[in-house]
């Protein structure tokens, strides 16, 4: 019980004495996440749309894939991501290998599904008859798609915190493609397990807490936005 | 309606600035990888903390950026047969002989050495306290069936480990003999937990002695001697590799003010050396 009031005594420490490694470690965190985040969004949130609405063949192929892959284990990823951005390995003339960039990729590949799949369930969720209706009122397709994502940003919200959540609290992917590298690729989880290994287990705890209250910050924002706008609706 | 259009405004330039961000991200790392090293790393030289004083040394003096990356010897030394490191810092000897045989590693040098010791609960069920033989204490630990916690990940310590079980005669097996596929650290802290038998390099056993509940039973034996070395990957075989760069690394270790360094790291702390400077034997 002592070792729990000591860590988080040492977290408080950790960030009011402003020691920099730390910051930059939750700095490098916040990035990489964040950045993972936004692009996961870019690339889920139209491909959550289309498999909602569009009808196609082997739609439910392709839905069950993407339900799986919202799964993925961090671990697997980042091995196979790590197997293309090797020397050896199709993408090794980027030189991406251990830079924060490849744990972007490996994290983009987490969270991807896990935003499509969401935006997929919340437009689902929608009244079948409302696209119809958006449509014999003739919007156009730019504004058939938008109003679309208005009436589900609540699911969509959702969807970037299910999809931040993912990727900060990752640490498979990070190691593998990161390789922990101090001032370059630490980031807060995998700075954690090299505290444990060295036996510094306050210190661990400390950089838990710290991940913790920046997830919590994160969410909590975007809580606040997804629970305005409730007001409007109902 | 409006507060609507300001929604939409916002969305969309996170979007964009989204996209900004990425590009700019990747071109920023793509570009800086020729001053890099990396260096393929045993556990033991990043848990115990001594390449966290010897590379910002190295960086400052070279203008290289190392990127160390800490996994077991077995696995450093298979990413040095791929090309994919630079510079290998490993303690497996015909391990590594084998890989220089195979002439994916070059000019590889003996860098320091310290010891594996034999740790184990005070209770010491299977009582090998003060045993000379390494394999003596193996074997008493297997006829004892007393729980032994083991790497089981190709390190160079597991691989130390195996020799030893092979020298005691016993094919280490059963429910007593359990294999964690963890760092140095890691096991240790199993270890102490339920109360079993584990195999430790000295250096990484003192910087953790705080959290554990082991004592040291076994020490001294010469089949224990623990030794690295530092060598390039071979640029011949390996064209891609930061050739400069790796030998620049072996020549730091083995120099003079890095000896001197690595015989004096953790002295103060724990009253020992954690590694003895062994360059030019």
């Amino acid at each position: 019980m002592d070792l729990i009031w000591r860590g988080l005594a040492r977290g408080v420490k950790l960030l009011l004495s402003g020691d920099p490694e730390i910051y930059e470690i939750a700095f490098l965190t916040l990035r990489v996440s964040g950045l993972a985040t936004l692009v996961s969004l870019v690339l889920g949130v139209p491909a959550g749309l289309f498999l909602a609405v569009r009808k196609f063949r082997f739609r439910r192929a392709l839905v069950g894939a993407v339900n799986t892959a919202m799964g993925l284990p961090p671990t697997v990823v980042g091995l196979w991501v790590a197997i293309f951005l090797w020397r050896s390995g199709p993408l090794g003339a980027l030189g991406l290998m251990y830079t924060p960039t490849a744990i972007v990729i490996a994290q983009v590949l987490i969270a991807t599904p896990v935003v499509t799949g969401f935006t997929m369930a919340s437009v689902q969720q929608l009244d079948p008859k409302l696209p119809r209706q958006i449509l014999a009122l003739g919007a156009s397709p730019l504004q058939f798609w938008w109003l679309v994502i208005r009436e589900c940003r609540f699911g969509l919200l959702a969807a970037v915190m299910a999809g931040f959540g993912a990727v900060i609290s990752e640490v498979g992917a990070s190691m593998a493609v990161g390789g922990n590298v101090r001032h370059h690729t630490r980031v807060l989880t995998t700075a954690i397990v090299l505290e444990v290994n060295k036996g510094n287990f306050d210190v661990a705890l400390a950089l838990s807490f710290i991940l913790m209250t920046l997830a919590y910050a994160v969410t909590f924002a975007l809580t606040v936005v997804q629970q305005r706008k409730r007001r409007y609706v109902t | 309606m409006r507060k609507n259009r300001y929604i939409s405004a916002g969305l969309a330039g996170m979007l964009l600035a989204a996209l900004a961000i990425s590009l700019v991200e990747i071109s920023i790392s793509g570009c800086a990888t020729k001053e890099d090293v990396i260096l393929a790393t045993t556990t033991s030289t990043l848990d115990t903390g001594l390449l966290e004083v010897l590379i910002p040394v190295f960086e400052k003096k070279t203008g290289y950026r190392v990127k160390a990356v800490g996994v077991g010897t077995g696995q450093a030394l298979e990413m040095g047969r791929r090309g994919e490191a630079d510079v290998l810092l490993v303690h497996a000897p015909e391990s590594e002989e084998q890989v220089v045989a195979e002439g994916h590693a070059t000019n590889r040098k003996r860098v320091m050495h310290n010891d594996f010791v034999i740790c184990g609960p005070q209770a010491d069920p299977a009582g090998i306290r003060g045993e000379k033989s390494a394999a003596q204490a193996f074997r008493k630990i297997a006829q004892s069936k007393s729980l032994f916690v083991s790497r089981g990940d190709d390190s160079g310590t597991h691989k130390k480990e195996l020799e030893v079980w092979e020298e005691a005669g016993v094919k280490p097996e059963g429910h007593w003999y359990q294999e964690c596929g963890s760092g140095m650290g890691q096991t240790l802290n199993i270890a102490s937990e339920k109360g079993a038998y584990v195999l430790s390099d000295r250096g990484t056993f003192l910087s953790l002695k705080k959290n554990l509940a082991l004592v040291i039973l076994v020490e001294g034996d010469r089949s224990l001697l623990n030794i690295y070395h530092v060598m390039q990957v071979n640029p011949e075989k390996h064209p891609k590799v930061n050739a400069k760069g790796g030998k620049a690394f072996v020549e730091f270790m083995v120099s003079e003010e890095v000896q001197k360094v690595i015989g004096g790291f953790g002295v103060k702390e724990y009253g020992q050396p954690l590694f003895f400077p062994d360059a030019g034997k």
